[in-house]
């Protein structure tokens, strides 16, 4: 055995993880420290934490990190433009995030500084594997990740739901690691490697005719045990109950932060691990493309909650972010354009569902309910958050300008260009798919322009009371007039449940309009000027063994 | 000014109407008199760059696009910020510019339940952006992006103003639109991907620039392919046009749209699928088109007797106008698919008729269920001895719409009959004639179910529940004034037809014989002009290779 050698590091390109390590480690000392009289202050404190992570990025942007990547442990950590972009859209979510937790932990009465803590933690995971070229480092980022969020998604612990939530997504994504693993072993044991550019030159997974069947296999079992992450059909189905059940904050967290992750590690597998076996993976990435639009845009037609609603959507947007990868194999030239089209959709997409969230959580504050009835008549009760949720919408839709289009049309192009059958019939299959879905994204949009308020059951039965109950002994003229007394009053209650509880947008607490002012802003940017985006989106994957042949 | 004209000019007339939204959201709610005055301002300020415009605008060389803006935009696709307007659509930007501040002053007085004028002008005022941008764009995507943009407030204008089925007709037009568009886009990734821009003198060869791809950079496209990527621009088109069988969103959309959203979508909207077959599809794809042609143009002919037919089935006033419109923009759309400049001349005059007639008909039909809260035609009449002004104008809209000759519909509908006899070289005549005599039966039955509409609303003497009611007045004030300049128009543009022909005409030409080349011009004026275009295929696939 030679000696251990220790592995040279390199502190600068390492900043972004230490500092947040820092940020977490810092808000769970506080907590030990100062009890419960820190709880003030935590979030403002994690918020400023994890903004404080951008300068480190910035630096190693500056640095000139996108031209000249730094690259650690043999290549099995490796910080480049990359994955510097990814890091950036990972810490502002992290970011908005918190904006969105601050409130709702605060008033909920639950514990903030260990969420914080957790939150810190989980993404720490995540800029780990924005950078991980090994399997051992990208499974170490995955539960590192992950096992945070099992306990977040419990965090209303007195709520049956939220335990459901925790439970099942700790459960389904156990499982999940396990197949994984199991299929990572199958490749070490064919590559004798575990770094991804190894197994990508390794010959006995390239030669694509008579390679085992093991490595087939291989392929398989890491892809599906990374679909359940990224909720994609068939692997969808802890998604619904766990958003349902969940606190909406970490909701929002798991729909875009946590997926985001999931497609990371998807990219970084594919492009530099198994690039050269697009026979395997490019058919499965087709089917579960496909099957997880179709599906989820199906059955997000019939739901009748929001957070499950947006539980569907987000199946079907993984849809569309998958599409990319069942053609990237084709050339080097294809391999970059579907990566950008994943990269400038995640960014895209956690911008404007992070909005959707921001206004559910808005709206839920003065409503307590989820049901889609309650966004009935926004536009008069509250028009500026109808507007502004009627933006992101139009975006999750694809409709222009909203940034939602830039996205869709970055995978189009992203299908169409190699000029395959495949790709063209996918494009054709996504182009349906972004109609069929703005039939569950209209009928919010429609809900909340086109109806009457809402009004909660609890103050409908307090104007019946008002009104006269021997209903059958007043003549009909009469009765005619205390119907439209009772439509009139109705009216009258909702519009005073707006004013007296905090539903207008004035008076929305600070964390929470900055949150939707940031996605908003963000949502109509990308979509008018879209070289904002892509300026940083520009990327490449590809290690020179693929690029050079 | 010709300066400021030609840096700014097309940016300002997109986007004042944008600004206008933005300033109208920011006034209080409970101004109304100031949301109402800085909406017609800004409509009008509109309107007089659209004027200063039309003034600076080179007529001897409509042909040519002028006051081209070209900007770097969206760099990592090569799709650009370009805009440029030329004598096909001037007319149409004129139209629209003309009809959207009729249709505030109009609403001054009629806003529909549950008013909120607020919110009412300010999708108005968004809706402009979105037409005008529409037409003076020049690149494929900057083009897509403003044709969508039209999508939302329209959607809300019908779903939140609109009458009682409201928001099954409001979804409706979305997802049909929605759905056409999606397919456009896919089209329009294709050409990026198949075109060569090097052919038409670009650096790059993948481009969305209008321009270079009108001139001859598809060339080099494999004929199957051609034929996709139209297909997938009719779809897109054609469901904005409607040509039969995508119609069937029109007519809901129409009876349950308010007054103003009615006159917008019949007076512009639908043009924006016209206009992007003359300006987008069969520019660009003049193969492709010549291979679409004979479908193009027997879906137009059913169109024409289908919507007639319909017409005459309706018993709601507003509903047979909206078939009324399937039929004419059936004409609009055979004029098109002769592929001749004469016919696609006649297309757009006819667009921009058909604009006005149609747009009229609406303001009528609104006014008409103002007073008496119905269109049910078997309950009106004697709207001339009720309300003598109104019912000439209806009559004299029926006329025009008719195509009477010396008003402005019969510039629209005879050419394109015309045009249909002698349609370009590589189209079978026998079909067309087929098509000519088909349409011309058309025109008989739209003097039947106009003159019936007429005969119904205005003549006799007034029902009993009507005859005293208090509701029943002649046109008011604000009806009349929006109402005379459009009217002026009809008769202007029917005595001297030239105004439009003089600056569409050139341009016509250009985009069909200049610009694409004259190999592509002869291969449509000969018989076998499939043979001639796989040999121009051949030698532009050469120079492709050569030049790439």
């Amino acid at each position: 055995m030679s000696e251990f050698v220790r592995p040279a590091l390199d502190w600068h390109a390492l900043a972004p993880e230490l500092t947040l390590l820092g940020v977490g480690a810092f808000l769970t000392l506080i907590d030990i420290l100062f009890a419960e009289r820190a709880r003030a202050i935590t979030s403002a404190l994690a918020g400023l934490g994890l903004l404080g992570v951008l300068v480190p990025i910035i630096t190693l942007a500056s640095a000139g990190v996108a031209s000249e990547p730094r690259v650690m442990f043999d290549g099995g950590y490796v910080v480049d433009g990359y994955s510097l972009v990814l890091k950036a859209i990972f810490v502002i979510t992290g970011y908005m995030v918190v904006l969105l937790s601050t409130n709702y932990f605060a008033e909920g009465d639950y514990w903030e500084n260990e969420y914080y803590g957790l939150l810190a933690a989980s993404m720490l995971g995540m800029l780990v594997m924005t950078s991980a070229r090994d399997l051992i480092t990208i499974f170490i980022a995955l539960e590192l990740l992950s096992i945070p969020v099992y306990l977040m998604a419990a965090w209303r612990k007195r709520d049956l739901k939220s335990n459901e939530a925790g439970l099942k997504y700790y459960l389904v994504g156990v499982v999940a690691s396990a197949v994984l693993l199991y299929g990572m072993s199958l490749l070490f044991g064919v590559s004798g490697s575990t770094l991804l550019s190894d197994i990508g030159s390794s010959a006995d997974l390239g030669s694509g005719v008579d390679s085992p069947a093991m490595v087939t296999l291989g392929v398989i079992f890491v892809l599906a045990g990374l679909a359940f992450k990224v909720s994609a059909f068939p692997f969808h189905t802890w998604a619904p109950d766990t958003y349902e059940g969940a606190p909406t904050p970490v909701t929002a967290f798991l729909s875009v932060a946590s997926k985001a992750a999931g497609f990371v590690a998807l990219a970084n597998l594919v492009f530099v691990g198994f690039w050269d076996r697009s026979d395997v993976y490019q058919p499965v990435f087709w089917i579960l493309a496909a099957a997880s639009m179709t599906a989820g845009n199906f059955m997000a037609l019939r739901q009748t909650n929001i957070v499950r609603l947006m539980a569907y959507s987000g199946v079907a947007q993984a849809g569309f972010l998958l599409a990319p990868l069942a053609v990237a194999g084709e050339s080097a030239g294809v391999a970059d354009d579907a990566l950008q089209a994943i990269v400038v959709y995640l960014a895209i997409y956690a911008a404007m569902n992070l909005g959707v969230f921001a206004v559910i959580i808005a709206v839920a504050r003065r409503t307590r309910t989820g049901m889609v009835e309650s966004y009935n008549g926004l536009f008069r009760t509250a028009p500026a958050m109808a507007v502004v949720m009627t933006v992101f919408l139009a975006s999750l839709a694809g409709v222009p300008p909203a940034g939602g289009w830039y996205a869709k049309f970055s995978i189009f192009r992203a299908l169409i260009s190699p000029g395959i059958t495949w790709g063209y019939v996918l494009a054709a299959v996504a182009a349906v798919n972004a109609v069929i879905a703005v039939g569950y994204y209209g009928k919010i949009v429609a809900r909340m322009w086109f109806e009457k308020p809402w009004v909660p059951e609890t103050a409908l039965d307090e104007i019946q009371e008002k009104t006269p109950n021997d209903m059958s002994e007043v003549v009909a003229a009469e009765s005619i007039v205390a119907a439209e007394t009772v439509a009139a009053e109705t009216i009258v209650v909702a519009e005073s449940i707006v004013k007296t509880d905090a539903g207008t947008s004035s008076s929305l607490p600070f964390a929470l309009v900055l949150a939707l002012g940031l996605s908003l802003a963000a949502t109509l940017l990308f979509g008018i000027v879209p070289g904002t985006l892509t300026h940083f989106t520009e990327v490449t994957l590809l290690p020179t063994i693929f690029t050079g042949s | 000014m010709q300066a400021f004209l030609d840096d700014w000019g097309l940016t300002l007339l997109t986007f004042l109407p944008l600004l206008g939204a933005l300033l109208v959201i920011a006034i209080p709610k409970a101004d109304e008199q100031m949301q109402k005055a800085v909406a017609l301002l800004s409509t009008l300020a509109t309107a007089v760059m659209a004027v200063l415009l039309l003034v600076w605008f080179n007529l001897d060389n409509a042909g040519s696009l002028q006051f081209v803006i070209d900007l770097s935009w969206i760099d990592v696709i090569n799709s650009r910020y370009i805009m440029g307007i030329d004598g096909i659509s001037l007319p149409l930007i004129l139209l629209t510019v003309l009809v959207v501040p009729l249709c505030v002053i109009y609403s001054f007085k009629h806003f529909p339940e549950p008013r909120n004028p607020k919110a009412f002008l300010a999708l108005l005022l968004i809706l402009e952006t979105g037409m005008i941008g529409t037409f003076v764009a020049q690149d494929l995507i900057l083009f897509f992006v403003f044709f969508e943009v039209v999508l939302l407030p329209m959607y809300f204008m019908i779903g939140v103003w609109g009458g009682e089925n409201r928001r099954y007709a409001a979804i409706k037009f979305f997802l049909y639109t929605l759905f056409g568009s999606a397919l456009m886009l896919l089209s329009f990734l294709a050409l990026f991907f198949l075109a060569d821009g090097t052919l038409a003198g670009l650096a790059e060869a993948n481009t969305f620039d209008m321009r270079a791809l009108s001139g001859g950079a598809t060339t080099a496209i494999a004929r199957t392919s051609q034929i996709w990527i139209f297909a997938g621009m009719f779809l897109g088109f054609g469901v904005k046009v409607p040509i039969f069988p995508f119609h069937t969103w029109l007519p809901d959309a129409h009876t349950e749209a308010p007054t103003v959203g009615s006159v917008i979508l019949a007076a512009v909207l639908l043009k924006l699928g016209t206009y992007g077959f003359v300006r987008v599809a069969l520019p660009i794809l003049p193969e492709a088109a010549a291979a679409w042609a004979p479908v193009i143009g027997l879906l137009a002919v059913i169109g024409i007797i289908y919507g007639a037919l319909g017409c005459l089935a309706q018993k709601d006033m507003k509903r047979l106008i909206a078939f009324s419109s399937v039929a004419h923009m059936g004409f609009v759309m055979l004029g098109i698919a002769t592929m001749t400049d004469f016919g696609i001349n006649a297309a757009v005059f006819g667009m921009v008729a058909h604009g006005l007639i149609t747009g009229m008909l609406f303001f009528l039909a609104g006014s008409v269920k103002d007073r008496y809260h119905t269109l049910d035609m078997s309950r009106l009449g004697g709207l001339l001895v009720q309300a003598p002004k109104m019912g000439w104008i209806l009559g004299f809209c029926a006329m025009a719409s008719l195509g009477l000759p010396g008003l402005a519909g019969f510039w629209g509908e005879f050419p394109a009959i015309l045009a249909s006899y002698n349609p370009a070289g590589i189209l079978s005549e026998a079909v067309f004639r087929t098509y000519m005599v088909i349409a011309a039966v058309g025109t008989v039955l739209a003097a039947g179910y106009l003159l019936w509409m007429l005969q119904k609303a205005a003549f006799g003497t007034p029902r009993e529940e009507f005859a005293d009611s208090p509701d029943v007045k002649d046109a008011s004030k604000h009806e009349f004034w929006a109402w005379v300049p459009m009217l002026v128009l009809i008769v202007v543009l029917g005595f001297y037809p030239r105004l439009i022909h003089e600056a569409s005409d050139p341009a016509v030409v250009e985009s069909l014989v200049v610009n694409v080349g004259d190999d592509v011009y002869d291969c449509l004026e000969i018989e076998d002009g499939t043979d001639c275009f796989e040999d121009l295929r051949a030698e532009s696939a050469e120079k492709s290779n050569g030049g790439g």
